[in-house]
């Protein structure tokens, strides 16, 4: 037999990658999509590097992935934005503390002739219950993320149960914000979406806002670093750091001062020290 | 909406900017994935060539079994992968969930089984042809199986192309076990889906094609390389 050349140099040319986390000077954040998509944390988080030292890299997926995930340890903080999901997380153990770190609003968007006349609605609930009563699409993330939690809460205010109508007029996409975005335009359907999402997304088309401007439709997001306790791997020093400094003035301002096409896109309301 | 012309031009100017992000993103994306093949084949080949030479009861579940996991959806290979090696999996202590390692583990599952079965079917046809010879030369099955993998070798570069393009293309299982992380474990497919995501189709797709020239480019150097060597083993 003659020896064979090719099966030898493939073997020897394999290469694992490196490990590249699970350094002490890196933590891994567990974030909802709006504020990486919307890029704030390429603005924010170069500062936060400059000044520690310390490497953030993020995992976006939607608010209830985001939340399992840190469940399971594999993560340092908590970046989402649903209130209720995060204070039970942080009850059952697996965080140490949430703070308010900022907020901004959903709206609705739609087509420009919009089907359901929404727009100047008295509020959230009587918008949804239009879009209801005019069976005019709407594209729903059908999920488990924080945008989601907001919109059934809206349903369920204006009295009203989509899910009978899943299929016909109410279309649950399952998908995160920017495919549902696209989902909903492509179909010409209404879509509820949180305003930095909306500012950064860049398929609009002839789509606008319809409606806003309802306290219902507050957003708020909290940061929560994972429980050492719970978790031992975690970095509980590097997310605790992270955590102090967003909700720090410097942190703060840096949010703040982030802006998308002349825009504000998320306002810091973390509690003064 | 965007036209094909644009996302084309979008291409070239992004691949002629030297923009240093997108080579980041094209050299981990080839890293993992021409590694899942190699490892791929290195499982692979072997339970091909064995089980094209045996005769056992039971070899025709095992076949189907073999032609049926080439369709493992990735999303599951990634749902598995992750599922162990999180930190509360049981191989989470080796800290490998979103690192290009785990990206690299799941192309491997997700394709070894492309390698095993389409190889078993290439060496069973050689292996018919050359029985008789291996028995004359009373060889042992191992040598039998060095010799047809051998004597299939460009056949089986073909196997591996097929593999590997099913590798550079998923984003199912890498978006998972990976977790798109900017400068750490983001590769073509999980970029496409995110600029999807934040509704730059053009980017989307000018990212697309630099993908379908990048999968086109290994398979010409394989194509070049099958050449070559067939010139010079037929010299």
């Amino acid at each position: 037999m003659k020896r064979n050349p090719w099966f030898a140099t493939v073997t020897v040319t394999v290469a694992l990658a490196s490990v590249a986390s699970a350094q002490d000077r890196s933590i891994l954040v567990q974030s909802t999509t709006s504020t990486a998509n919307s890029g704030l944390y390429e603005y924010v988080l170069p500062m936060f590097e400059n000044a520690t030292g310390i490497t953030v890299n993020v995992v976006a997926v939607g608010t209830g992935q985001a939340i399992r995930n840190a469940q399971n340890c594999d993560g340092d903080v908590l970046l989402v934005h649903a209130k209720a999901a995060e204070e039970k997380f942080v009850a059952d153990g697996y965080g140490t503390k949430r703070t308010d770190l900022m907020y901004n609003d959903f709206i609705i968007v739609g087509p420009a002739e919009d089907p359901a006349k929404i727009r100047g609605a008295a509020d959230a609930k009587t918008a949804l219950a239009q879009i209801a009563e005019a069976r005019a699409l709407f594209a729903s993330r059908g999920d488990d993320s924080g945008t989601y939690k907001k919109e059934r809460a809206l349903w369920q205010a204006a009295g009203i149960d989509p899910s009978g109508a899943s299929g016909d007029w109410y279309r649950e996409t399952g998908s995160g914000m920017g495919a549902t975005l696209n989902a909903g335009i492509g179909m010409g359907a209404y879509v509820m979406t949180d305003r930095a999402t909306w500012i950064s997304f860049a398929n609009k088309q002839d789509y606008t806002v319809q409606f806003d401007d309802d306290p219902a439709l507050f957003n708020q997001y909290g940061v929560i670093p994972v429980n050492p306790a719970r978790c031992p791997d975690v970095n509980g020093t590097a997310a605790q750091a992270f955590t102090d400094w967003l909700t720090s003035s410097a942190g703060q301002n840096a949010i703040a001062a982030y802006k998308l096409a002349d825009q504000q896109l998320f306002f810091p309301n973390a509690p003064k020290e | 909406m965007q036209s094909l012309s644009d996302s084309f031009l979008l291409a070239i100017s992004l691949v002629f900017s030297g923009d240093q992000n997108l080579w980041e993103i094209v050299a981990l994306s080839l890293q993992v994935s021409l590694s899942a093949t190699v490892l791929a084949c290195i499982v692979g080949l072997p339970v091909g060539a064995l089980v094209a030479m045996a005769r056992f009861r039971g070899r025709g579940v095992l076949l189907t079994l073999m032609n049926a996991l080439m369709g493992l959806p990735p999303v599951v290979v990634g749902l598995l992968v992750y599922l162990h090696l999180s930190r509360s999996g049981p191989m989470g202590f080796l800290g490998l969930l979103y690192t290009p390692t785990a990206m690299i583990i799941a192309q491997t599952i997700l394709i070894a089984p492309i390698i095993a079965a389409l190889s078993r079917q290439v060496l069973q046809d050689l292996n018919a042809e050359y029985a008789d010879q291996f028995h004359s030369f009373s060889l042992t099955r191992g040598q039998a199986g060095r010799a047809l993998l051998w004597d299939g070798r460009f056949a089986l570069m073909t196997v591996a192309l097929a593999g590997f393009g099913r590798a550079i293309a998923e984003v199912g299982a890498v978006m998972i076990v990976g977790g798109n992380i900017d400068h750490l474990t983001r590769v073509m497919t999980t970029a496409i889906a995110l600029e999807t995501s934040k509704g730059d189709l053009a980017l989307a797709l000018a990212l697309g094609i630099i993908l379908l020239f990048l999968a086109m480019s290994v398979n010409a150097a394989v194509q070049a390389l099958q050449q070559s060597a067939g010139r010079w083993a037929h010299g």
